[in-house]
């Protein structure tokens, strides 16, 4: 004997109440987090935290070397990670077949995006700052966010590459233009709204990232000048003073900060690629 | 004088053998209907003309194809300068994510033309020829992609000839439009003969009598019939011809 506990109809209507329910209860967290965060965090945060330099280790004063250090190794892992993992994505999908090659080197990138962070610290520890002898800096911090980068700009701009219609591609080359210059002319311009949301994404999780710079980039107070000389992220900053009992409030005030600051990355990326693509596209 | 002359031309992808003893000579300044079933080669068979089939690593071939006295598969063929010389409208319109004026003027900056100024008249030139420079004049940086469907087409069209091709190749170019954008499509051809010289596949045999001179028939890859148009269809030398025009298979 079978027969069903409820009607489908009415199954119907749990299961929408119950995605319903996980599409809320996700937004909650987030605006929990965000919330306890800007709370906390907000009422530190003025002219003088924003444009200030640390004072007593950062008890008192601002952060503004810490902004720098930041913007300063993003800059650096972008500059590095974006033609690497754009170029890679152009061989994947224009150059190479299928071969091994391809699927080796399509494995190669999944795996380095799961190797956890504090890894690529150590690794970073050991060969930019010990082995090339860069020693404790942005550029070996930069380095080691660039590495961590790759993988995701080169994903993600491989989708965006292999989406552009081969149509394009034919009327390029019917027009007698060269391989080169469909992927310059057409193939590149089409997929770029695709990469810049693979870079900003990347940049995003690099500017979040403790672990992966705290054995890279030294732990300087004061504001770096050129790239040799040694930071502090506001992640590691955050990290520091929490940990070393300095300023909670101060932490939660760095945290503020970070938030807001990854908040408009998202947001500018959004607004940048549907004026793009509207431009483009057309407006419809 | 002839502007295209084939000769034995076989070709295959892998051991498929698609094109079987192709000969065809196609005279400067005339239109000439490619028609047949669907699969039977015609648009290999276009494409073959321009290279573009040199894309696909499966593909070769034997016989020769000649454009004016020049043998397009010899050893050095740029292939660049040929698809300038041989010019391609496709099925699908498929203008480039970009403006209008960027479109029509790809061929020229492509080729290294920087002179901004020529590029803008041989652009308005290209697009009046298309018959829709009118509808395009005062939004001509807006994207390509807003126009409609038969807008669309003639812009590729104009793209086309910018670059002053002396063979136009057309694979079903109204098969995806409304009646009147055919129509406006077909004048336009009729006025293109007078300085390109154009073959065009098509499944619309109506249409084939109202552009075309000269008519091939392909059927499973052979070249079944080639003839003037207005013999072809009232007075069809072979049989499977007189099947297929009068719609007995198809």
């Amino acid at each position: 004997m079978s027969f069903k506990i409820c009607s489908s109809k009415s199954s119907d209507k749990i299961m929408n109440k119950i995605f319903i329910l996980s599409g809320i209860v996700t937004l909650g967290i987030l605006l929990i987090i965000l919330g306890y965060i800007l709370v906390k965090g907000l009422p530190v945060v003025n002219l003088e935290f924003l444009l200030g330099s640390p004072i007593d280790s950062g008890k008192s004063g601002g952060i503004l070397p810490m902004i720098i250090s930041s913007v300063y190794v993003t800059l650096i892992a972008a500059v590095i990670a974006t033609p690497l993992g754009v170029g890679a994505a152009v061989y994947m999908v224009e150059y190479a077949g299928e071969s091994k090659i391809v699927n080796l080197i399509r494995f190669g990138a999944e795996t380095l995006s799961s190797i956890p962070s504090i890894v690529f610290g150590l690794f970073g520890l050991a060969f930019f700052v010990v082995f090339l002898n860069l020693g404790w800096s942005i550029l070996s911090g930069g380095l080691v966010l660039a590495i961590m980068a790759v993988p995701t700009v080169f994903q993600v701009s491989e989708v965006a590459i292999a989406s552009v219609p081969n149509t394009y591609r034919q009327a390029s080359l019917g027009l007698g233009a060269t391989k080169w210059q469909t992927i310059a002319n057409v193939v590149i311009p089409a997929s770029i709204p695709g990469i810049v949301t693979g870079v900003i994404l990347a940049m995003t999780r690099a500017i979040s990232e403790a672990a992966a710079v705290m054995y890279a980039v030294g732990s300087a107070l004061s504001v770096p000048i050129s790239i040799f000389d040694p930071g502090r992220p506001l992640p590691l900053h955050l990290y520091i003073l929490a940990t070393e009992g300095i300023s909670m409030d101060n932490a939660f005030g760095t945290a503020a900060v970070l938030v807001i600051i990854v908040l408009i990355l998202t947001f500018a990326t959004n607004y940048l690629v549907n004026r793009y693509q509207e431009k483009m596209m057309g407006k419809f | 004088m002839n502007r295209i002359t084939v000769k034995n031309l076989n070709t295959k992808f892998g051991d498929n053998h698609i094109l079987k003893n192709i000969n065809m000579q196609v005279p400067e300044n005339t239109v000439t209907a490619l028609i047949g079933p669907s699969g039977c080669g015609k648009s290999t068979f276009l494409r073959t003309l321009n290279r573009m089939n040199d894309l696909i690593p499966s593909f070769n071939h034997t016989g020769e194809i000649y454009l004016d006295d020049t043998e397009i598969y010899g050893k050095n063929i740029d292939v660049v300068n040929l698809r300038k010389r041989v010019g391609m409208v496709f099925q699908k319109a498929n203008p480039f994510p970009k403006s209008i004026f960027d479109n029509v003027a790809y061929g020229l900056r492509i080729h290294g033309i920087e002179d901004e100024d020529f590029i803008a008249q041989r652009v308005e030139e290209s697009l009046k020829s298309a018959a829709i420079w009118d509808e395009v004049e005062s939004k001509l940086y807006d994207s390509a992609m807003s126009l409609s469907g038969g807008q669309q087409q003639r812009v590729c069209i104009a793209r086309t000839i910018a670059n002053k091709p002396e063979v136009i190749l057309m694979d079903e170019p109204c098969s995806a439009l409304d009646p009147i954008s055919t129509i406006k499509i077909e004048d336009l051809i009729n006025r293109l003969k007078k300085e390109y010289t154009i073959l065009i596949v098509t499944h619309n045999m109506q249409q084939a009598t109202r552009v075309s001179k000269y008519t091939s028939f392909f059927l499973n890859g052979e070249i079944i019939e080639n003839n003037l148009t207005s013999e072809l269809f009232i007075n069809p030398r072979e049989e499977k011809t007189e099947e297929y025009i009068t719609g007995r298979f198809g």
